[in-house]
Order: structure tokens, then sequence, then C-alpha cells
């Protein structure tokens, strides 16, 4: 159970191994909260259990393969299997080579089952579970790539758009039941995802992010950009002419 | 036909009834600080009860009463929470014998339960700082009042108990003659042994409704205890106010109000006439329109320095009234919505008494934290009863209402590291944010209490969101033998 305060009592990390999901994790973390951690098993995964560990925290790692469908529920089975999740935190994903990703449909089909199919399966039975519960967080990291989808990435960007159009219609869903559904939506994150990547204007951490996420959670809010004045610039950029939106350096 | 062929039908369960969906309701403490959706199931009869027990499904039921517990006792997310409230018959009065006792259902409320004794000339024995509990509730708090010291706390005064159980039978119970270990574990259990239908309470005499009392201010923190531990003895009740917002010279200036119950000679002639009157005037109820921060450094500066400086200085055997000298607060209703949307949190600890300077540390942690307190109430305990979860022991209690705010979590955190330090403890009627191993560590009786529930409920029927939280339960207890 989340208390009075805002500390939540367990964490599921689907994406165990993200830096943002684990910069959320070391910001909760405290003696005795309990952290599932599904991804890969890897040596990556060890390390941030045993991080986590350090700092109180119970830790059980679960095994998570996004592209494999058949495994979800098992997975899903095995995180809920230590009692209710107060927040669970939907962070994987493949960025790839935007411009090999429109030419190679193995590729795109990668990003596009690991970006959105599996996020949507997951979260049908993450809300199964939830609504039975009824109460807790479900957070989905998004992307303003997503908002208004570009040349540059259009790929990486219209998997994001589907995973935030699902997860926002999930919270409308979920709502009667006592569940909260949050969509972030970074800008430029500097993390392993982007490693050798030019930075651009308003880029942020992931602990940036993972900040955000604790103050929306703290708020019940429901969708939130990082850094915040990123909303007032995608809120502008949704509405530049297509013509002229192309000629954008973006 | 032979014995063997009539079907085991317990005669108090009715047949199995349909399901009827019940909706998801958001359910709170008195905090308003962490609601979860809950089935709220009417119960209007012991049959009602048996059968939302039978419908539950592994979220389980508890049972609630007037939702007067400050965090998450009485609701159960995903489950079901037993609205009792409707459970409020007076089911029998012996008025002769000595003591006079009364038997009740659980959804009686204090109020109620005053109202109907004052006419004989009876009195509840325990009331805690409102009358809108059930007696359910404050049994399952083992809720205590100003007369502690002398008097325990609501449990002590209990003679037996009517509860249905996880397997849908009722069982009676009572202090002695075999089923000690469940009684006590239901006194002060938050519910979690199962649903209190009935109860048989111990009641006092009382002459009049009215109260002699004497009011002292006290300088500073050291004045305050100085004076309850040379005087409190002399009163039946005993309770001190004290202003935390106020830092330095005058840190914990203080109202000790202490009194006992006047006696019809004590009375005027004025109020002789009608010395039983039960006076509870009603302000109205304060409106759903305050916003967070309601509290801050002025309007808590200047609550407490009014309520410091309306107190007269030394004064003695004023006569109150019943809501003058226990519930002040009673006259407004939903008086909590005044922390706004945020809601609050209330702390309550208690350390022994020869952790005085523990006590005194707590109280600067508080003053100084810049988190604000109007409500702050110290007090002197009593013995405590054999309850392995009860709150009260030997020891100097303090109690502050937090509106919740950013670091609030780590000024509460602070405080459990020095109330543990102590051997001391936090109550959980009040409690919303305690961690399972913090709470382990406030009260080593646990494994009593969940070597009980393991007997009257293996598989967890009984469940709630405090019970999730604190892992009372036996299915998510850790560490438990």
């Amino acid at each position: 159970m989340i208390n009075a305060v805002g500390a939540p009592q367990s964490l599921l990390l689907l994406g165990g191994t993200s830096d943002i999901a684990l910069a959320i994790a070391r910001r909760y973390a405290r003696s005795g909260l309990r952290v599932v951690l599904a991804a890969r098993p890897s040596d990556r995964r060890t390390a941030a259990a045993s991080d986590l560990a350090s700092l109180g925290c119970n830790v059980t790692e679960v095994d998570l393969d996004a592209r494999d469908h058949e495994s979800h529920a098992a997975t899903i089975e095995q995180a809920f299997a230590g009692g209710d999740i107060d927040i669970a935190v939907i962070a994987f994903g493949l960025l790839g080579d935007p411009e090999r990703a429109w030419r190679d449909p193995d590729l795109a089909l990668e990003l596009a089952e690991v970006n959105y199919t599996a996020p949507v399966h997951l979260g049908v039975l993450l809300g199964q579970r939830m609504q039975a519960q009824a109460h807790g967080w479900i957070v989905a990291l998004s992307s303003v790539a997503g908002e208004r989808v570009r040349r540059s990435n259009f790929v990486y960007g219209s998997t994001k758009a589907g995973l935030d159009g699902f997860f926002l219609g999930l919270g409308e869903a979920l709502r009667d039941y006592g569940v909260r559904v949050l969509v972030v939506r970074p800008g430029f994150v500097k993390s392993k995802m982007t490693t050798g990547l030019d930075e651009v204007p308003l880029s942020v951490t992931p602990d940036q992010v993972a900040d955000a996420v604790v103050d929306a959670i703290k708020a019940k809010r429901e969708l939130v950009w990082v850094p915040g004045p990123l909303r007032v610039v995608m809120s502008g950029l949704r509405h530049v002419p297509r013509p002229l939106f192309r000629k954008l350096p973006l | 036909m032979s014995d063997e062929a009539v079907p085991a039908i317990k005669p108090s369960l009715p047949e199995e009834q349909p399901m009827i969906p019940q909706p998801l309701v958001e359910l709170h403490g008195w905090g308003r600080a962490s609601g979860t959706m809950s089935h709220l199931a009417q119960i209007d009869s012991v049959a009602d009860a048996v059968s939302a027990l039978r419908r539950s499904d592994n979220r389980g039921v508890v049972p609630r009463g007037l939702g007067r517990s400050y965090g998450d006792a009485a609701q159960n997310a995903g489950g079901t929470a037993l609205d009792l409230t409707k459970m409020n018959r007076i089911l029998s009065l012996n008025a002769s014998s000595e003591p006079a006792t009364v038997t009740v259902q659980a959804g009686v409320s204090l109020d109620l339960l005053m109202r109907a004794l004052l006419p004989f000339g009876l009195w509840v024995p325990v009331l805690p700082g409102t009358r809108q509990v059930t007696v359910g509730g404050a049994i399952a708090a083992d809720v205590h009042g100003k007369n502690h010291h002398t008097q325990g706390s609501f449990g002590n005064h209990v003679r037996s108990l009517d509860l249905l159980m996880a397997d849908g039978e009722v069982r009676t119970v009572t202090p002695d003659g075999g089923t000690e270990a469940l009684f006590w574990a239901t006194i002060g259990g938050m519910g979690l042994t199962g649903a209190i239908l009935s109860a048989t309470v111990a009641l006092q005499r009382a002459e009049t409704a009215y109260f002699t009392v004497d009011t002292h201010r006290a300088t500073d923190i050291d004045d305050l205890m100085q004076q309850m531990s040379v005087g409190d003895e002399n009163y039946t009740y005993s309770v001190g106010w004290f202003d935390a917002v106020t830092k330095g010279r005058h840190m914990g200036r203080a109202v000790l109000t202490r009194g006992n119950k006047a006696s019809l000679a004590e009375l005027p002639l004025k109020l002789r006439r009608d010395p039983l009157k039960f006076v509870a005037p009603s302000l109205g109820t304060l409106p759903e329109i305050f916003p967070n921060r309601m509290i801050n450094k002025a309007t808590a500066k200047a609550f407490s320095t009014a309520w410091y400086l309306k107190a007269p200085k030394h004064r003695t055997g004023e006569l109150q009234n019943i809501t003058q000298f226990f519930h002040p607060l009673d006259m407004v209703a939903e008086w909590n919505r005044v922390y706004g949307p945020n809601g609050f949190l209330q702390y309550q600890f208690v350390v022994p008494f020869q952790e005085a300077e523990v006590f005194q540390r707590c109280l600067e942690m508080i003053v100084n934290s810049g988190h604000l307190s109007c409500l702050n109430v110290l007090k002197r305990f009593g013995p405590g009863n054999p309850s392995p979860l009860s709150f009260p022991m030997p020891g100097w209690t303090l109690t502050v209402d937090l509106p919740i705010e950013e670091g609030l979590d780590k000024l509460c955190d602070a405080l459990d590291t020095e109330v543990v330090g102590a051997g001391g403890r936090v109550y959980l009627a009040k409690d919303s944010r305690l961690s399972a191993a913090t709470f382990r560590q406030m009260y080593p009786r646990l494994d009593e209490f969940l070597a009980v529930r393991r007997e009257v409920d293996p598989t967890g029927m009984f469940n709630s969101d405090i019970d999730r939280r604190l892992e009372l339960s036996n299915r998510t207890s850790g560490g438990a033998a």
C-alpha cells in the first residue's frame, strides 16, 4: 500500500535494467521496500538488484522477454507472487537506427513489438491485476517523439504514439477501480539508450525523469512532460502546418 | 432417516445467496490521506454479515464503523468492508448489577450509548476524543481517554464479545475461561480476528453529567510534565494541551485540564433539576471548501496563542458539561476538512516514564521541524492491558495533527527512530504511514497476535489495507514464525 505520506511498499520495474526505472527505484528506496526487477537475465540485472539491495530493498528478479508474448502472463504472475504491487513501471524500449528502421522490415517489426505490442499486452495483464487489487499506479514511459511524429525518427515515434494513446485510455478505464495510470513524456534523455547521439536542448537525465515521476504520483497527475517546459514547446509544435514542420531542423 | 443422511448445515448460516455485485467506493480514514476502493457491504443483521463473508473473494473482508480511525484500518482495497453502523441496537441493560452492564450491537456509537445510559445514571467508562465512534471500533482500536491513568482503556471494561469468525460461526469470547487469547487479540486487533457483532461492557455510575474541572497554565514543557507527575493521581481525568508552534523560551507552554465527575451536591440549584442532561450543542458541519495549507504559520500561531491565552492561569472547581470537557471537536461535524484535499495525519506515540528525555526531544523535533500542529495532546498513561496489540503502556503519550506536506515523512521516520529506541510505540488507530519493519520493532508481541490469527483465520478471510501495509496477516507476514 502507498502510505499517507506517499511511500510505496512495492515496485515492479518492467524493463528493470533501464536507467529511468532504476532511478525511480532509487528515489523510493528505503528499508523494506519490495522491488521486483523484470528484465532479461544479465549481469546488468544482477548489478541493479544488488545496488537496490544495498539501499535496503528486498529485490526479486523475474525474467521478462518483451518479444516473447507467450511468456508475459507468467512474468506478471511471478511479479505479483509476493503480494500487491503499488507502482508498476513500464520502462523498456528500443530506439533503433532511425534511417535503418524504416527500410529494414525486421527492425521496424522489432521496434513495433518491443515499444508497442509488448507494452499493450503487458498493460492489459497488469490492468487485470491492478483492477483486482483496486489500488496502485501504472507508469508508462512514453516520449515527446510520439506527440508529433517527426520524419527524423518516425518508426520509433509512431510506436510511442501508440503506447501513449493506449495508456492514457487504460488510465480512463481503470479510474473507477481505484487504479491510476501515469503517462510520462520525456524529451531527450541522456541514458544508455541514447549513448553516442548528439544532445539537444532541453535534454534531461534519468534522475530528472525519476523526480518528475515521483512528484506526479504524489500530486496524482496522469500525464507529465520532462522537463516541464516541453509541454509548451510540444503544444506549439503540434499545430505547426506540415509544410513548415518539414523544414524545421528537428 | 439415519443420522448420516442429515447434511451438516450450521443453523446460523443462511442458504447460499446469489452474487449481488457491490460497486467500489472510495474509503479513507479520518485523515483523508490514503483512500482506496472497497466494496461496501451494508450489514443489517448477523445473516447479512455471514453472507457477505461467504461471498467475499481472496481480498477478504474488514469490519467498518464510523470511519474515525485516522489511517487505513477500516478499508480493504479490492475487497469488502462490512458497514456495521446499522447494527446499532442496544440489546440489554442490567442496571441493578454491580457493576451495571450493557450489551450492545457493534454499530452502536458512544454518542447513542451515552444518551441512552445517562437517564439511568450510568456512564460509559472510557471516552476517546470523539463520541462518534462505534463500540466495535472502540474495542478493535482499544481506545483510551483522559482517564487512562486511573481506569485503563476500553478493552479493560469489556466483559464479553460475540465475534463472527472466518469460518462463519459466531463465537462468544471472554477475558477468561479458555477464550482469553482470542479475546485479548481482538481487543486492539483492528478487526482482523473477526467481526465484533455485539459486546457486553461494564458501566460506571454517575450522579450528574457534569465535571468539576481544574485548569492550570504551564509555562513550558518541563513545568507541564512536573505538574502532571505530581497531581494526576488526584483526578480521574487529566489531559494537557500544548503549543507546538512557539519556539524558544515558551516552547511547550501548555494548558492542563483535570477533573472529576461532579456529585449532585456540587451542582448549583439550577442544574440540579436535570443533573443528567446530555449537553451536546452543534455548531454545524464544516463545508468542503478548504484549500491545502489552510493550516499555515499565521493561522497556527494565532490559534495556538489564542488557545493558550484564553485559558485561565489557575482556576479550580469550574463546572463543565460533557461536550466542553470531553468532546469540544464534536461540536463541528467533518472538522477534518479544514486540512484540505491532501489530508493530514495524526502522530501519537508513547514512551515509558523513564524515557522522559526522549519524549522532550521528540517534542522539540516537532516544534523545530516547521510542520505545524494545532491539536496537541499530552497525557500520562497508566498500566496497559493483556492485549498484544493494545497501544497504552505506562508512560508519556503525545499526539500531534500534521497536515500532509513535503518532508513530513522524514520527520515521522526520525520520530519513529527515537520512539523505537526508547521502547515506545505508535498508536495503530492513528497510524497511516508506519512500515512493517518499524511496526514489528514497536510491538514485540506481534507474534502472539499472528499465532491467534493463524488459528482462527488460516486462509486470511479478514483483511484490510493496514493489514497489508503492516503485514499483520499470515499470508504476507514478514519473518513471522
